[in-house]
């Protein structure tokens, strides 16, 4: 109850603090999503090169994430963004390419082999292949990783406050050090809330942009 | 008009393609037939260059296509796969026009013709234009992807097994829809298949590879009645004579000009004209020819009246345009040595018997 007045009281500072949060997580996908979706294209014709770029991508999904902020502070201290903004966008953009880059190689090497090859003999060029069947076809695949990346990085994200980037995760460090149950629920409920809410649009998203030819 | 010369294909130490040799003239269906991994499949891909040569040219009405830049090639040239192909997220109308649109056609004539060429396969084209692959049957999804080829109107069609995955029934549907295309629009196609009896059908001309070189090349009939080797009498199989019953018209077999009665004539002058002609029955006719009923010479031998008062129905008519294997199949069925022929229109035009079919057959193979 007292929770609930603490955060009525507090609206427009959770919205401040939502906002902060949203364009944190949407800049570091946005970033993602033309870095990794590349990636994950440009690795299928080479199983090799694949399996070391997923690799990769999978050790940096391992890294804590508060451990990778305390990496990133002398790193980026070199160009003065030590702490802030700058870090926090950085990690979670490393945190986002395993989703997406995994989900992108699965589903255009999953393209029925028949499609493709009827693709070139029809004469298609490469990129007009990727455009109008593989990319297509993937697309709701590819889709549900950006779903993945989105929901770990508005966690992630609840962690950088520590650096002070903001969002929400402000409203669950100070609760706990100031002993304040009422901002540690209020900032544990409104990220859990962001994340399902996020989730689920994507989710409709994902739907809208299914070729009808292509719903199961 | 396609020609191969020298054509050869190499997978490392293994020779796919071993210096093939032929030409396909315009207008023809050239079926590529074989074992598998004789190399007809790669011989076909290396016509609109999805297989890069090793050596060897490949002439399309005399130019040389390894001059050509591929995807202009490849749009130039009708593909058609096993497997179909059609693009799932795109629909009918948006498959068929795939070639048009990367050759930029304007839309409107674009879409206009995928409803033509729908309607040439039977498949209305009000209901099917907006649907998704996924709501065809594989039939209907084959005949799309025939379509789908023919859409830029290219001169050359390759296909390669098209009909492969299709239920028997509907692949001799399917087949003879595609005969009746071909027909009328008379494109130089390859048609790779593994299936003597689609070859038998579909071919102007029959290729026989082994081991990537080419054994023979000749016409569906000379391939049945002169296997070049013993490796080619197998592949076309023991019962080729059989297969060659496709390849005859009943017209070309029958006795034409056959002796006739009506059914005023006496029964005596049947019997006279049976006995003239060493036959033992007659085909009686109506009074403006058609075949109405036969009489017989041991019932008619002997008694009085007329032939309309003892004739029997005809126990059997075959169409002079339909083959061989219908007359045959038709003489087993009523236990019968010969048929009547007719026109399509019922007229009596000759008469086909077990002797005259056993013959004609024979002496084909009488001559090698």
């Amino acid at each position: 109850m007292e929770t609930l007045a603490f955060m009525v009281a507090n609206w427009s500072v959770i919205l401040a603090r939502t906002l902060e949060h949203l364009s944190l997580v949407g800049a570091s996908i946005a970033i993602a999503i033309c870095t990794a979706v590349p990636i994950g294209i440009a690795i299928t014709p080479n199983p090799r090169a694949a399996n070391a770029v997923l690799y990769a991508a999978s050790i940096m999904i391992t890294v804590p994430s508060i451990a990778l902020f305390g990496l990133l502070i002398p790193v980026l201290s070199l160009i003065g963004q030590g702490i802030g903004y700058l870090p926090a966008l950085v990690a979670l953009v490393l945190y986002a390419q395993l989703p997406i880059i995994r989900n992108t190689y699965a589903a255009i090497t999953n393209v029925e082999p028949a499609l493709r090859e009827a693709a070139r003999g029809m004469g298609m060029t490469t990129f007009q292949r990727l455009r109008e069947v593989e990319i297509p076809i993937a697309l709701p695949v590819i889709v549900s990783g950006v779903r993945n990346a989105v929901v770990l990085n508005i966690a992630v994200a609840a962690i950088a406050t520590y650096i002070g980037a903001g969002g929400l995760g402000t409203f669950i460090s100070r609760g706990i050090s100031q002993t304040d149950v009422r901002q540690l629920l209020t900032g544990a409920f409104s990220v859990s809330v962001l994340a399902i809410a996020a989730d689920l649009a994507l989710l409709g998203a994902q739907r809208l942009l299914t070729s009808p030819g292509l719903r199961t | 008009m396609i020609r191969l010369e020298r054509l050869t294909k190499s997978f490392g130490a293994t020779v796919a393609v071993d210096h093939v040799d032929m030409e396909v003239p315009a207008g023809e269906v050239c079926v590529l037939l074989g074992p598998s991994g004789c190399g007809k499949t790669t011989t076909m891909k290396m016509i609109n260059r999805l297989i890069a040569p090793t050596s060897g040219k490949i002439l399309i009405d005399g130019r040389d296509t390894a001059g050509q830049d591929d995807v202009t090639l490849r749009r130039s040239i009708g593909y058609v796969i096993q497997q179909i192909g059609l693009f799932p997220n795109k629909t009918i109308e948006d498959n068929i026009c795939v070639v048009p649109d990367l050759l930029g056609w304007d839309r409107r004539r674009s879409r206009a013709r995928a409803g033509e060429l729908l309607s040439l396969v039977n498949l209305e084209p009000a209901t099917f234009l907006k649907r998704y692959p996924k709501e065809l049957s594989g039939g209907q999804q084959q005949r799309v992807g025939v379509v789908r080829a023919l859409a830029a109107d290219p001169p050359v069609l390759l296909m390669d097994e098209p009909f492969g995955a299709i239920d028997p029934i509907n692949r001799e549907v399917i087949q003879d829809e595609f005969m009746k295309l071909q027909a009328a629009l008379k494109k130089t196609v390859v048609f790779v298949s593994h299936d003597i009896d689609e070859a038998v059908k579909m071919a102007s001309r029959i290729a026989i590879f082994r081991d990537g070189r080419l054994i023979q090349y000749a016409k569906p009939d000379d391939v049945l009645a002169h296997p070049v080797d013993s490796f080619v009498a197998d592949f076309v199989g023991a019962d080729r004579t059989l297969k060659r019953l496709r390849l005859v018209k009943v017209a070309d077999a029958m006795m034409s000009e056959p002796p006739r009665v009506t059914a005023e004539d006496t029964l005596e002058r049947a019997v006279a004209l049976m006995e003239e002609h060493g036959h033992v029955s007659i085909v009686m006719v109506g009074p403006r020819g058609r075949a109405r009923g036969v009489v017989r010479l041991d019932l008619a031998r002997g008694r009085r009246g007329t032939v309309g008062e003892n004739h029997e129905p005809l126990p059997g008519i075959v169409a002079v345009t339909d083959d061989l294997r219908k007359a045959v199949a038709m003489m087993f069925q009523h236990d019968q040595t010969w048929l009547a022929c007719v026109d399509d229109e019922g007229f009596y035009k000759g008469y086909i018997t077990q002797r005259g079919i056993t013959h004609l057959l024979g002496a084909t193979y009488g001559k090698s």
